[in-house]
């Protein structure tokens, strides 16, 4: 831990890595506030009481720098409104895990936050208890004031600060117990709400320099193609252009507004070659149905004997289910601003990933990462899509190749044809039941494009199901794919859980209680490792089922209403769903979706229901309509008017309910959505009779006849 | 490149730009407004959306020298503290995710409530869906709009 009084008499308070013992006090120099973000800090007090939070991971709309500052300021005990939130850039020297994925950042960081809190609280209240020859035990800290009780003396953070920042940093503070919490759990805004309700400067796109140049990037058409020829004579020629040079693949035109440097880009004349292969969506269909048969296969977990198990069964269910490729969208474009000199470079722009940036900048211009800043805007949505590099670097290649402070626009074309994706796979499930209606056999293979291993052979069934084969076969392809919000699981879980509401069909068992029965067996006869927490699966199926009144409403028909259940476990988050749909107009309509959700403690309750919502409306609006095609390496879809994304007018009601059992916290921009694509499908196939077997479901049966 | 005289947020502006420059980026890139927020280019996501003459418009398919004398209004002039009632709300509730769509959504939002002060559902809806939310904060936009509708009296 580092700490340090201003000459303003600030205190300065963070921490070098993860041991707090590894550092010892420095002193930092004047100007508090703007020297503050040069230094390796969580916090800064000011003399005049302002407290400065530093939040530093980026901002992708999951909400981190509201709850990352709040976890600071519960535990330094001070009034949420004396609290000013300020983002740090990269600094890999004081701050560890500067990534906004995995919904990894508030497991991380928890205790980490709060011992930063607790030991400027105890080191002022230190400081307190010397000025006043008291003991410090004698003396309390609440609203940003250490009172002394028995004299009624109190003095301000701010009065405090600089004979605290002499005092030595104490190891091993005591944190607050979860009953004590004042600001953890309540309900706070988006700490950047006045600046977007007002149109301030915020995302990457709105970064403009006096002098900086824009680019746009022609990029070929299709995946598998390289660049034969350029010819740029025309675009040179457009007005406002300053230059056109080429990198990798790419040619970039570079002037001096977004709107010129579009048009001459449209007079390139590029020509390409092909030098892979220039796949369709047709030839994907056949090769997934080639390798699900083959016998070669990547043996992700094994348990028992599975073959004897499907040769004994009294019953065995088979299906396979199939999810298209998906862009990101993240509704800001990929863009960034690079200015790259002799010795050194800035980056400045949206990034999910900016150590990564910073790394493979450092690599293609031969410079130590020391000599390159990255500062980080909030961004535009990410969804996975800026945990990659690529247009990172498009802008530090065109702004070495140009000389020029260039800021890199992608347009929605550009975004949308140019990569990476969410990886095609298609399942097939096979399950073998005894006459009990007792899953005795699983067999799951997965195979997909460029998608690595598209199983998660640690989660539930397995260790519920005594035999058990998963394995996957990857099929490499020029497509390039990446993670997508919940990689892998955003398509695993709703097949995997409806393939689970098949067999519970199969075995003539009420789908929530034949999950409870395969957890309970998991509990009482674990077969293997057992990765997720047995309690906390039943938990949240029983509040989910209690909650959306499981089995027990009517439809507007006067029948049993068509519920559909899902549960899943990722990203070290619980969540069950109930999707209710009713038919309109002979067609079925998502009415309404249920989700109980374990994240542990809820740290805002305001951006923690955030979360859920949006990930159950990102969830089914790509489950219902998603798709990305391919005809000879090219996308068919390029903008929003051939890539259909979720309005509006066409969510369901959503009705969230935490179990908030005090547990420590996991992260939430991810585990509400792999479960609801199933709690949809399910629901349709209560109302209609008709399993989806396919995404976009609005392609299936249930729904022809309507877009 | 021509020279186009420009009404926004009440005040007189002037472009150097060619004549087809969407009016998006000639706020972005010349006049440093960058609340209208570029997502499609072709009208399809209603992050760009200003008002002309009260009327929101996708400011990225509206070339400059089709505005003449017409006033525009972006969410930097729709209040002069930010207190319009629909920015209020949009506080209140606490809409935005990542916040990129937001001075879209409420620009849409502000003009349907200049027309119909008490919008139903259906209207909400009908107005409102020209506008994506990529993180799907459409739950609060809805009740957004409603609560704005009353801050209105």
């Amino acid at each position: 831990m580092k700490l340090a009084a201003t000459a303003g008499g600030g205190l300065l308070l963070g921490f070098h890595g993860a041991r707090a013992a590894a550092a010892e006090p420095m002193i930092l120099d004047a100007n508090a506030a703007s020297a503050a973000l040069d230094f390796n800090s969580f916090l800064a007090i000011a003399p005049n009481g302002t407290i400065t939070i530093f939040s530093p991971n980026p901002e992708v709309g999951q909400g981190i720098k509201t709850a990352f500052p709040l976890i600071v300021a519960e535990e330094l005990n001070v009034d949420w409104k004396q609290v000013n939130v300020v983002q740090a850039p990269l600094d890999t020297k004081k701050y560890e895990r500067q990534v906004a994925g995995g919904s990894g950042s508030i497991p991380h960081s928890w205790k980490r936050l709060r011992e930063a809190g607790a030991t400027a609280r105890v080191m002022l209240i230190g400081a307190a208890a010397q000025r006043w020859k008291v003991p410090a035990e004698a003396c309390t800290a609440q609203n940003g004031m250490v009172l002394h009780k028995a004299s009624g003396k109190k003095l301000s953070y701010g009065e405090l600060a600089q004979d605290a920042a002499k005092l030595p940093v104490p190891q091993d503070v005591k944190l607050k117990e979860y009953k004590d919490f004042t600001l953890i759990g309540k309900t706070y805004k988006n700490v950047d709400n006045q600046a977007i309700i007002t149109g301030k400067p915020l995302f990457g796109l709105d970064f403009y320099r006096e002098g900086m140049l824009f680019a746009m990037v022609q990029r070929p058409k299709a995946f598998g193609m390289k660049v034969k020829s350029v010819d740029a004579t025309q675009a040179k020629a457009m007005p406002g252009i300053i230059d056109v040079v080429t990198f990798r693949n790419n040619v970039a035109v570079v002037g001096k507004s977004t709107w010129q440097v579009k048009k001459a880009r449209e007079v390139l004349k590029v020509e390409y070659e092909a030098e892979g292969a220039l796949e369709s969506t047709a030839d994907h269909n056949r090769l997934f149905d080639e390798l699900l048969n083959g016998s070669e296969a990547t043996v992700r977990r094994q348990d028992g004997d599975v073959e004897a198990a499907f040769k004994s069964a009294a019953k065995v269910v088979k299906s396979e289910y199939q999810c298209p490729f998906l862009p990101h969208n993240p509704l800001e474009p990929m863009n960034f601003f690079a200015h790259v000199r002799e010795d050194g470079a800035e980056l400045i722009g949206p990034t999910q990933t900016p150590e990564r940036a910073r790394g493979e900048a450092a690599k293609y211009l031969g410079l130590p990462p020391e000599k390159i800043t990255v500062e980080m805007t909030r961004m535009g949505g990410g969804f996975g899509r800026r945990l990659a590099a690529d247009y990172v670097m498009d802008a530090v290649e065109v702004s070495k190749l140009a000389k020029a402070p260039v800021k890199v626009i992608w347009t929605r074309e550009d975004d949308m044809t140019a990569g990476n994706y969410r990886p095609a796979v298609k399942y097939r499930f096979e399950a073998a039941l005894d006459a009990k209606g007792n899953m005795i056999g699983y067999k799951l293979r997965g195979v997909g494009i460029n998608a690595g291993n598209p199983t998660r052979e640690q989660n539930f069934p397995s260790g519920a199901v005594p035999n058990l084969l998963i394995d996957s076969v990857e099929h490499k392809s020029p497509i390039t794919t990446g993670p997508w919000r919940a990689p892998i699981t955003n398509f695993l879980a709703y097949a995997e859980q409806s393939f689970l509401d098949e067999v519970a069909e199969a075995a003539g068992k009420d789908p929530v209680q034949f999950r409870q029965d395969l957890l309970e067996q998991a509990k009482k006869t674990p077969t293997g490792d057992v990765k997720y927490d047995l309690d906390r699966m039943i938990a949240v199926t029983k509040l989910a089922a209690e909650k959306s009144g499981w089995g027990k409403k009517k439809g507007p028909d006067g029948k049993p209403l068509a519920q559909g259940f899902s549960l899943y476990y990722s990203h070290l988050s619980y969540v069950a769903q109930v999707g209710e749909v009713v038919m309109e107009k002979g067609k079925p309509v998502v009415k309404k979706i249920h989700a109980a959700v374990d994240c542990g403690v809820v740290i805002n309750q305001s951006g923690a229901r955030q979360q859920v919502m949006g990930g159950i409306v990102d969830g089914m609006g790509h489950a219902m309509y998603g798709n990305m095609t391919f005809k000879d390496g090219a996308p068919d879809q390029s903008n929003f008017n051939s890539f259909r994304l979720i309005r509006v007018n066409e969510i369901p009601e959503v009705e969230v309910h935490f179990v908030n059992n005090g547990m420590d916290p996991t992260g939430l921009g991810e585990p509400a959505l792999p479960p609801t694509g199933a709690a949809v499908s399910n629901a349709i196939f209560k109302a209609t009779g008709k399993r989806l077997y396919k995404q976009p479901f609005v392609e299936e049966e249930p729904f022809k006849g309507i877009s | 490149m021509a020279l186009f005289k420009l009404q926004i947020n009440g005040r007189s502006y002037q472009a150097d730009v060619e004549p087809d420059t969407p009016l998006l980026w000639v706020l972005r890139d010349h006049l440093g407004l960058v609340g209208a927020k570029y997502g499609c280019g072709i009208a399809q996501c209603g992050a760009c959306m200003v008002h002309l003459n009260d009327e929101a418009t996708p400011s990225c398919v509206l070339p400059v020298s089709a505005i003449g004398a017409s006033k525009v209004t972006t969410i930097e002039g729709l209040s002069e503290k930010g207190d319009h009632p629909v920015q209020q709300a949009w506080d209140e509730v606490d809409v935005a995710q990542c916040g990129y769509c937001q001075a879209g959504q409420i620009m849409a939002a502000a003009a349907l409530l200049k027309r119909k002060p008490k919008p139903t559902n259906e209207d909400i809806d009908a107005t409102m869906s020209r506008n994506l939310c990529r993180c799907g904060t459409y739950h609060r936009i809805r009740e957004a709009v409603k609560v704005a509708s009353t801050k209105l009296n």
